[in-house]
Parts: C-alpha cells; sequence; structure tokens
C-alpha cells in the first residue's frame, strides 16, 4: 500500500493555478524528495494533504485514506514541520509542546524530554524570546513527539546552522530506518542528494520528473568536458545532447542516451583533454528549469 | 468539542475577562453611587430631563425611564454595560479564527488529529464560558450595586434577571454575527477596528431609529431587539423581536461552520 497516492491534484487559488494534475506515490519507508523553487508548489501539495486547504479537483490519500474525508484520522499519524514555524508568543516552550501532546492519545513526555535534550532546546523560555532558529528547533520536537508513521518536511532545514542541521538529519534517517515514511520538501538539492531515495521535481505546479535519485543522477544524465582542435558547438550534434556551451576551445555538454555514440565521436577527434562525469543533481536541476 | 483546545482557548482570554469584567463592575458601582443623590431629587432631576432635547432623550430611550425609580435608573446603567458586552463580544468573535490565522499559528492547530468542527464547537465554547464569566461577575456587581444605593426604594429582582438575561442573548448576537463577518472577510489584520465598528455602528444605529420615529431600523440593530428600558417598563421582553436577534444569531452561527469547514487556511505569504 502506498502512503501517499495522489491523483491528478490540482488547487487553484482563485484563478491562478497553485498545482495542476499532480501524481504521484510514495511507498511505506520510503524517503521522497520533493524538489522545486519557491512558488513552484510545494507547500500547496504538503497543505492539501493535511487539509489545511481543499483541492479544486483530483484527490489524494494518505494511509489509503482520502485526505478530504479522513483528515483527523490521518492526522494522528502525520509529524509536520513548516518552513516557517509560528507558535502562541506567550507561552513557554514546555506548554507549548505540552499542549501540542496532548492532541494524540499515547503519552509523548518521554520522546519529547528525548527529542528536546537532543536538539539543545530549553524548555522554559518563552515561545516570544526564542531566535528563529530555536523556533525551528521547537516545531522539530512537537512535529516528531507523537512519534508519527509519516513526516512532511517543508523545507525543513532553513533557519539551522550546520550543526544542527547534521543532526536533524540523522534524526531523520534514524525515524526512516524505524519505518517512518518521510515526505521531504527542499529547494537545495544538496540536502535532498543527501537523503531521499526518489526524487519529484516540480514547477510551476506542475511535476516534470519523478525518478529514482540514482537513475536520476547516473543512467540519464553525464555531464561532458571536451577539449580539442577544431571545435565548434556543431561538432557535437547529436540527439541527446543539451546545454552546449563553448568556451575556450573547451565545449560542456549534457549527453542523455547511448554513450558510444559520444565516444565514437570523441573517436574521430583530435582530443586534448576529456571529463566524462556525474552531474550534481544541482546541474540536473537547472536543466529542468531552462 | 476538544477539552484540550477549549482549556486553552479559555486560559487564552482570562485576562480579557478579567479586565472587562472589572471595569464593568466598577462603572455599574460608579454609576449607582449617584443614584441615591438622583432619586431623592427626583423633581429636579425631571425638571432637567425636560430640558433636554427630545430627540436625544429619545435616543437614549431616556423618555421611557423612570430615573428615579430603581430598574429606571438600572436601565440606562445598563445602556453603558450593554456597550461593553458587546464591543468584548464582538472582540471575542472577531478574533475566533482570525486571531490564530494571522499570527499563522492555525497551521499548527490544523494539523492536529482535530476536525474542523471540532476546533470550532471549542472555540466557540471557550469564548462563551469567557462571556458567561463576565456575566456573573456583573450580575453579582449588580446586585451589590442596587443593596448598597437603593435605600429604602423597592424593586423587582425577576425584571433584574431579564435585563442581566438579555445581556447574554446580546453577546451571543455579537459573538455568531463577529464570526460570521470575519469568515466572510478576505483577512482581519487586527480585531478591535471591527469590533468597535459593529458595537458603536448598531449602537448609532439604534439611537437614530429613536430619532426618526418611523423608519423601521429597530429591525437591525441588536440594541432595539434587546432595549433595557422596554424591558423594565414591560418587565417583559419584546418577543419577535428578540427571536428576531437570536435568529440572526442562529444563521451567522450556521452560515459560520459552512464557511470554516470549507475555509483555506492562508499560508505564510
Amino acid at each position: 500500500m502506498s502512503i501517499i497516492e495522489v491523483n491528478s491534484l490540482t488547487k487553484y487559488y482563485g484563478k491562478s493555478p497553485g498545482i495542476v494534475d499532480v501524481s504521484f506515490a510514495e511507498e511505506e519507508g520510503e524517503i521522497f524528495g520533493f524538489i522545486g523553487p519557491n512558488g513552484a508548489g510545494k507547500s500547496t501539495t504538503i497543505r492539501l494533504l493535511l487539509s489545511l486547504i481543499h483541492p479544486t479537483s483530483g484527490s489524494a490519500r494518505v494511509f489509503g485514506k482520502d485526505v478530504t474525508t479522513h483528515g483527523p484520522e490521518i492526522r494522528r499519524d502525520i509529524g509536520y514541520l513548516p518552513s516557517e514555524v509560528f507558535y502562541y508568543q506567550g507561552m513557554k516552550v514546555i506548554d507549548l509542546l505540552k499542549y501540542s501532546a496532548s492532541f494524540y492519545e499515547r503519552d509523548c513526555t518521554q520522546r519529547m524530554h528525548e527529542l528536546s535534550k537532543l536538539m539543545e532546546l530549553e524548555l522554559n523560555r518563552r515561545i516570544s524570546d526564542l531566535s528563529y532558529g530555536n523556533k525551528k528547533k521547537v516545531g522539530i520536537v512537537q512535529g516528531l513527539l507523537h512519534s508519527p508513521k509519516l513526516l512532511l518536511l517543508d523545507e525543513p532545514t532553513a533557519g539551522l546552522d550546520p550543526l544542527m542541521q547534521r543532526k536533524f538529519f540523522d534524526l531523520v534517517r534514524a525515524e526512516n530506518a524505524r519505518g517512518v515514511t518521510v515526505f521531504f520538501s527542499s529547494h537545495i538539492l544538496g540536502e535532498v542528494q543527501r537523503l531521499c531515495t526518489r526524487v519529484g521535481i516540480i514547477r510551476e505546479g506542475r511535476i516534470v520528473e519523478i525518478s529514482d535519485i540514482r537513475s536520476l543522477q547516473q543512467n540519464n544524465y553525464k555531464k561532458v568536458n571536451v577539449t580539442a582542435d577544431g571545435l565548434n558547438p556543431a561538432t557535437f550534434d547529436l540527439p541527446g545532447v543539451t546545454n552546449v556551451q563553448a568556451e575556450d576551445g573547451t565545449l560542456h555538454f549534457f549527453f542523455k542516451g547511448d554513450i558510444n555514440m559520444v565516444l565514437q565521436k570523441l573517436g574521430s577527434l583530435q582530443v586534448v583533454d576529456v571529463d566524462i562525469e556525474e552531474p550534481t543533481l544541482e546541474e540536473i536541476f537547472m536543466h529542468y528549469y531552462e | 468539542m476538544s477539552a484540550t483546545i477549549y482549556k486553552h482557548e479559555f486560559l487564552a482570554r482570562l485576562k480579557s475577562v478579567l479586565i472587562w469584567s472589572l471595569s464593568i463592575t466598577g462603572m455599574i458601582l460608579f454609576y449607582f453611587s449617584i443614584f441615591p443623590a438622583f432619586a431623592d431629587q427626583a423633581e429636579v432631576t425631571n425638571q432637567l430631563l425636560a430640558k433636554f432635547p427630545p430627540a436625544l432623550l429619545e435616543a437614549f430611550g431616556m423618555n421611557k425611564m423612570d430615573l428615579s425609580s430603581v430598574m429606571g435608573f438600572y436601565s440606562l446603567v445598563f445602556l453603558f454595560v450593554q456597550l461593553c458586552l458587546a464591543i468584548q463580544a464582538g472582540n471575542y468573535g472577531f478574533g475566533l479564527v482570525s486571531i490564530e490565522e494571522n499570527e499563522l499559528t492555525a497551521d499548527f492547530l490544523m494539523s492536529k488529529p482535530v476536525s474542523r468542527a471540532h476546533i470550532l464547537t471549542s472555540k466557540l465554547l471557550a469564548a462563551l464560558s469567557s462571556l458567561l464569566l463576565t456575566d456573573l461577575v456583573i450580575a453579582a456587581a449588580s446586585f451589590a450595586a442596587i443593596a448598597l444605593f437603593r435605600g429604602s426604594r423597592s424593586y423587582e429582582p425577576s425584571t433584574l434577571v431579564l435585563v442581566l438575561v438579555s445581556g447574554i442573548i446580546l453577546q451571543l448576537f455579537f459573538l455568531c454575527v463577529g464570526l460570521v463577518i470575519s469568515l466572510l472577510v478576505k483577512r482581519v489584520r487586527s480585531v478591535t477596528p471591527y469590533s468597535l465598528g459593529l458595537g458603536f455602528g448598531t449602537y448609532v444605529l439604534a439611537a437614530f431609529s429613536g430619532v426618526f420615529g418611523d423608519v423601521k431600523l429597530e429591525y437591525l440593530t441588536p440594541f432595539k431587539h434587546l432595549d433595557p428600558a422596554t424591558i423594565v417598563k414591560n418587565a417583559a421582553y419584546d418577543t419577535p423581536l428578540v427571536l428576531l436577534n437570536v435568529a440572526i444569531s442562529l444563521v451567522s452561527l450556521a452560515v459560520s461552520y459552512w464557511l470554516y469547514l470549507r475555509r483555506d487556511i492562508p499560508a505564510v505569504s
């Protein structure tokens, strides 16, 4: 059974599209990366899954249940960390966490203290006195304290220092190792690359590509840099070649397809230097966005 | 209904309830402290009032009040109490959902395993409890003020109860109407201008409806539905108007649920 199952989900805000015809599925135990620039529809998708907003058309199921009709039931097992956290200003951290825990049937006290200790959170401070990064930590603890089966993380690392980011990633990995499914939205590709097994790329509200992170990196694209005599951008006029850039007798391009075609072409040239490498996700990503 | 939300909401409003209750208590005691002087010189008072422009007396319903009687005087004091109750209830109504959306804590609450209907019901019951707590304090203050200053003059406690209960009906009106307006407009950035606007607006409308006599503004404003001078004079409610008032509240409440269950919670922008 898929943990998340989204079918032609569409959300319009008035006339402007939030997301259009988005479909994907996430299986149990996966860490699914959801990548796209700001305003591409990442948060809209997550807010639809939480039924904070209602779909214009299409449907979404979490744990096999429809999100619009079974919201409260589904949310029992969801941990949500928004990109920007806002809490009741007058409350103390500990009171907020207790308030959060009181919504769940199981006893969360022990887990709450474990997590607070791990994230080095001071429980007796007022929310209004906390820095942005510290509020974020409160968000992490309150999102995880009820041991959810599905984590919805919406650009979770913004505002965390690198050390805390690493701790956070370790935490997410540990949760995942216990069987927790993770839906991770981000515009920072490095972190998605480090963490996720599969990615969906969203652009202007539409899914552009869903792919295994390995196949995205390895099988599909190669980044080729060639330095040779008498090169010009037309030299590698092959199907599958994109993003050709010429620079001082060196050509850079992406290639998708049978690599032998490139090798044959190279064989016919007087090559000074050549690199064929895996493109970073960043480069693949830029490619999708052109 | 979620006990957790109810408790949180009730405690969040407790300070405001204290401030309103104590202010209104102070006001009632202050006004009643001048009642003995008023009543002793009923003759002078009535002469003084006769010199006021009739339109003004009409506007405040003072032509219906016998200010030398305990309940007549109380109905004048209760005019101001009503205005306070309206603004307080309006505050709670307008802020019930909009404050969380403005301070962006709605995301937190709504990602919890509770349904929208439960959230709204819990919030409404918490606000209602806050208002009733205020009413209890006001009732105590009213009985105390009357006991302290009535001297040997008699009054009908059942009429006082009738006036006090009319306060609750008035609060429900402003709570429900405030709530439905806050859900109809795109975003309530600050609660106070709205509740002051609604409170004073309907209050002035009630005053003008007296001035213009034949213009039927009284159907629109709760201050006419529940005019204390009329209640005291007849020792009864004007039943059709009260029913109209309750009907407006109930429709607002039903529409609020309908809107809230379908509402898109705005994100950070």
